[in-house]
């Protein structure tokens, strides 16, 4: 086990939190602003890795993949707000999640009926694909690198648009106090719709990226969906820094957990049950993480109305 | 007669259409549509279990598959253990190597799952709202990696029973008999869960669903019945979980996915939440569109799923609501 | 010398840098009504929350029938005795009135760990329940719905149900809010003799209730006690008078 590895673990654990920060900052932004418990992201992140696999063969450009994904995502998502979510605002948690799942049923099955159970064909463009040394010591894949980017362009645009955009200052206002912003006469709807939207469109981002690396199939969603719920829960709901932070720890805690626990555990086992053994129960960290983090300071690591 | 109301003779009604079914299905010899109906009822107890947490208590639990799996693994494993003459470990001298006796698994199904029922709930039920849902969800998934990970019993790939486990001198194979061992026990259930309702208890659990802070300022504590019944409903779908596996003769880590604990809500949804016989209106719902519409179309989870979307917005009482009206408290 | 049932002694609550409650002393008799009253945002809720348990205080104590309680949550005070009725109605909105009432008689007779017997066949606790509610003139509402019934009903409710838990101290908070004249003249007679069933902290901003009913009154302002005497010593005071600018 050498220092590389662990560079590259790392490295890989910023990836896998980028990539969940992508999913969590619009479920975050979602539950804070709207009060609303969506499920329904998880689909929102398949639906922008079809539209991205879908322009990419059909145009041959992964970028204009890209760039559909987000904005397919965000219009579908709009859609879902518009049709569906606008009734759910003012039922209780319950009608909320029962709602969304629904949700989850209704596209995950009309996505298989439109393409079918089999995975599509998506790969990494070109000039990211092969991979870039860093530092002199590892050779590293630059498709990741380019995620991690993302993560960070958007954590930063995200920033400024909150903190500096009136849009932001609605949006933070709207999470403080709902009513008083719609007696304010701030465009109440419309604000909501283009919260969800854009929680979708990132959503959306997210499901294109990592659709590249692993593959572009019904229910890819699923398991993102409740990291992305230990995430906020971890980083404080309604938080985008929490989002940030919470992503990013559950993504190093995940990778390196899956990297060392079968190390350790190989002193007490023999080395087949570690593996198999170590890959179930570093799955198990991260809902450990989150089970300690509710009990030692309920409101997450960075709460939003600290 | 006594006086029934809407409800009470629409719970009838259902009762009544399930015997007639079997006894249908028994006439015509069509041991296929026992084992249907057999399924209804197993579901609909583990329904049954969710509803007295869900829709009594008012705990939105993300995470009662645990139960139902914890059942089917006890039943599972022992049962596995039994016909395998393995040693399990030893009891004051003697080996212990499993049984297939279902008056010995099922105490032990609500055994392991109130235990574990006692636990996440201590820790869950310290929280409200969303992170109530997220902590009964993590504990579940917790519990359904876990299940992946261990070897000794199957894994990923499940655990596979090779006979029908025993109730006295029954023959359980027989699908009319099993159905009858399951259709009681949802039966006795129904009874104690309707008594538990009107209760002492069941009217400070209900008040507390209502509102906790009015119940607490009344000196009783919320947190102890909400524990209490979390633990009681655990143990239910537990018993329907270690039945599910005999009717499978199959258990498998599917059985604590969180899939499983939405279509486990998605039953007590559709019949109608706190309603009684919800779950088995919403149990028989789903087995209809799983093998009707599963026959005409690979794609019924797309309709399943506009259903739910339906009665969630337009027809929240679910299906006695609609046809018994809203629920009443006498 | 009057038995002291409700000692709170040098209390203290802030809010970042706001001193909700600041250094508050402040006791219940036996047998009196002690009015506590003072202008919005004096923190009287904010008191009335520390001493039902629902607000933990950074420092000072509060001492029930002689034993300090700031360590027991909210249902082990009402266990004590201490029955409150809320500004805002608290209640259980799906349940009849007599439900609502029932519950909290069942609250006094025990455990509630009694999986079996029927509550609503109970006619021991239906009664009793029902005295209650005619205590309040609510008897022929009984079963009518929490959500369904008025505003001024919904308030006599409140105190049809912390009459249920035969306190040993009431805290009522604002219990005449939104009732109209005739309503509130029946509950200042009724509160009246309520003093010999248990002594009560008025919280109220009906003056003209304060002042029929209270033994003593302790005016609030900015989490602290400016004064506390009887009605004539309060109205006569200048800080007092000067607090409300001319409200007395």
């Amino acid at each position: 086990m050498s220092f590389i590895l662990i560079f590259e673990q790392i490295l890989n654990g910023l990836q896998l939190g980028m990539m969940l920060f992508l999913m969590s900052a619009g479920l975050t932004l979602i539950f804070g602003v709207m009060g609303l418990i969506n499920l329904a992201h998880g689909v929102l992140y398949m639906i922008g890795a079809f539209a991205c696999a879908l322009i990419s063969a059909l145009t041959g450009s992964f970028w204009l993949g890209l760039i559909a994904s987000i904005l397919v995502a965000a219009l579908i998502g709009a859609m879902i707000e518009v049709s569906v979510i606008r009734r759910l605002y003012l039922r209780d948690h319950l009608d909320q999640v029962l709602a969304t799942y629904a949700l989850i049923l209704i596209f995950s099955e009309a996505t298989r009926w439109l393409f079918g159970s089999f995975a599509l064909y998506l790969d990494v463009p070109d000039i990211l694909s092969h991979s870039i040394n860093l530092f002199g010591v590892l050779d590293y894949s630059r498709y990741r690198l380019f995620i991690i980017g993302v993560g960070c362009v958007v954590a930063i645009g995200l920033y400024l648009l909150i903190a500096k955009t009136r849009l932001g200052m609605r949006i933070r206002a709207g999470a403080t106090d709902r009513e008083m912003i719609a007696a304010l006469g701030v465009d109440i709807r419309t604000l909501y719709t283009l919260v969800f939207a854009l929680g979708a469109g990132l959503a959306g981002l997210a499901g294109a990226l990592l659709g590249a690396l692993q593959s572009v199939e019904v229910g890819m969603g699923d398991s993102v969906l409740i990291l992305a719920f230990v995430v906020i829960v971890i980083g404080g709901i309604g938080s985008i820094k929490g989002a940030f932070v919470g992503a990013l720890l559950v993504g190093l805690v995940d990778t390196m957990g899956r990297f060392l626990l079968p190390y350790a555990l190989e002193l007490v086992l023999p080395a087949e049950s570690a593996a198999t053994i170590g890959a179930s129960v570093s799955s198990i960290a991260i809902y450990i993480l989150m089970a300690i983090v509710l009990v030692l300071k309920p409101k997450g690591l960075v709460p939003a109305n600290a | 007669m006594l006086n029934l109301n809407k409800e009470q003779l629409t719970n009838l009604f259902i009762i009544s259409t399930i015997i007639a079914f079997y006894a249908l299905a028994l006439f015509l010899n069509e041991p296929f549509y026992i084992t249907l109906l057999t399924k209804v009822v197993i579901l609909a107890l583990a329904g049954v279990g969710l509803n007295l947490a869900l829709g009594l208590g008012g705990l939105v639990s993300l995470g009662h598959a645990a139960f139902f799996g914890i059942g089917g693994y006890t039943a599972g494993i022992l049962a596995s253990h039994s016909l395998n003459q393995e040693i399990m470990f030893q009891w004051l001298g003697s080996d212990i190597s499993g049984t297939t006796n279902m008056l010995i698994i099922w105490p032990l199904a609500m055994l392991f799952s109130g235990l574990v029922a006692l636990f996440i709930g201590y820790f869950s039920l310290r929280t409200k709202g969303v992170y109530f849902i997220m902590l009964t969800l993590a504990f579940a998934q917790m519990i359904y990696y876990f299940a992946i990970a261990w070897p000794a019993y199957g894994g990923e790939d499940g655990l596979s029973i090779y006979v029908r486990n025993q109730f006295l001198a029954l023959n359980t194979l027989a699908p009319e008999t099993f159905f009858l061992i399951c259709f009681s026990l949802l039966i006795i259930v129904l009874v104690i869960v309707s008594r538990i309702e009107h209760s002492r208890f069941g009217a400070a659990l209900q008040g507390a669903r209502q509102n906790e802070q009015r119940v607490a300022a009344l000196g009783i504590r919320p947190f102890g019945i909400q524990l209490s019944v979390f633990v009681l409903s655990a143990m239910i779908t537990a018993i329907a979980g270690a039945l599910f596996a005999d009717l499978n003769r199959f258990v498998s880590p599917a059985m604590f996915s969180w899939h499983t604990s939405g279509e486990i809500m998605i039953f007590v949804i559709l019949g109608g939440v706190g309603r009684l016989l919800g779950p088995v209106v919403g149990a028989a719902l789903f087995i209809l569109f799983e093998y009707y519409l599963g026959g005409l179309s690979e794609h019924w989870g797309l309709f399943l799923g506009l259903v739910l979307l339906s009665v969630v917005l337009f027809a929240r009482g679910g299906i006695i609501g609609l046809i018994a009206g809203t629920r009443k408290y006498d | 010398m009057t038995e002291c049932v409700l000692k709170i002694q040098r209390l203290n609550k802030k809010f970042g840098e706001l001193n909700a409650t600041d250094n508050l002393s402040l006791e219940l008799h036996q047998g009196e009504i002690h009015a506590l009253i003072g202008p919005n945002g004096a923190g009287k809720s904010t008191l009335i929350k520390q001493i039902c348990g629902e607000l933990d205080s950074d420092s000072g104590s509060i001492e029930f029938l002689g034993s300090e309680i700031n360590t027991l949550d909210v249902a082990a005070r009402a266990a004590l005795g201490l029955g409150r009725t809320y500004q805002v109605s608290s209640l259980l909105m799906q349940y009849s009135a007599l439900r609502n009432v029932m519950l909290a008689v069942q609250s006094t007779q025990g455990s509630s760990y009694h999986f079996f017997k029927a509550v609503a066949k109970d006619r021991q606790l239906r009664a009793q329940a029902l005295t209650y509610l005619q205590a309040v003139g609510l008897e022929k509402r009984a079963d009518i719905s929490a959500a369904e019934l008025a505003h001024g009903e919904r308030r006599q409710l409140e105190i049809a149900i912390v009459l249920a838990l035969k306190p040993k101290a009431f805290l009522l908070d604002e219990p005449m809010a939104g009732m109209g004249t005739q309503g509130s003249l029946a509950l200042t007679k009724f509160l009246d003799n309520l003093r010999h069933q248990a002594p009560i902290l008025l919280v109220e901003h009906d003056m003209d209730a304060v002042f029929s009913l209270a033994d003593r009154i302790s005016v609030m302002v900015y989490g602290k006690i400016i004064a506390t005497g009887s009605v004539e010593q309060i109205r006569q005071n200048p800080q007092v008078r000067e607090a409300y600018l001319g409200e007395l």
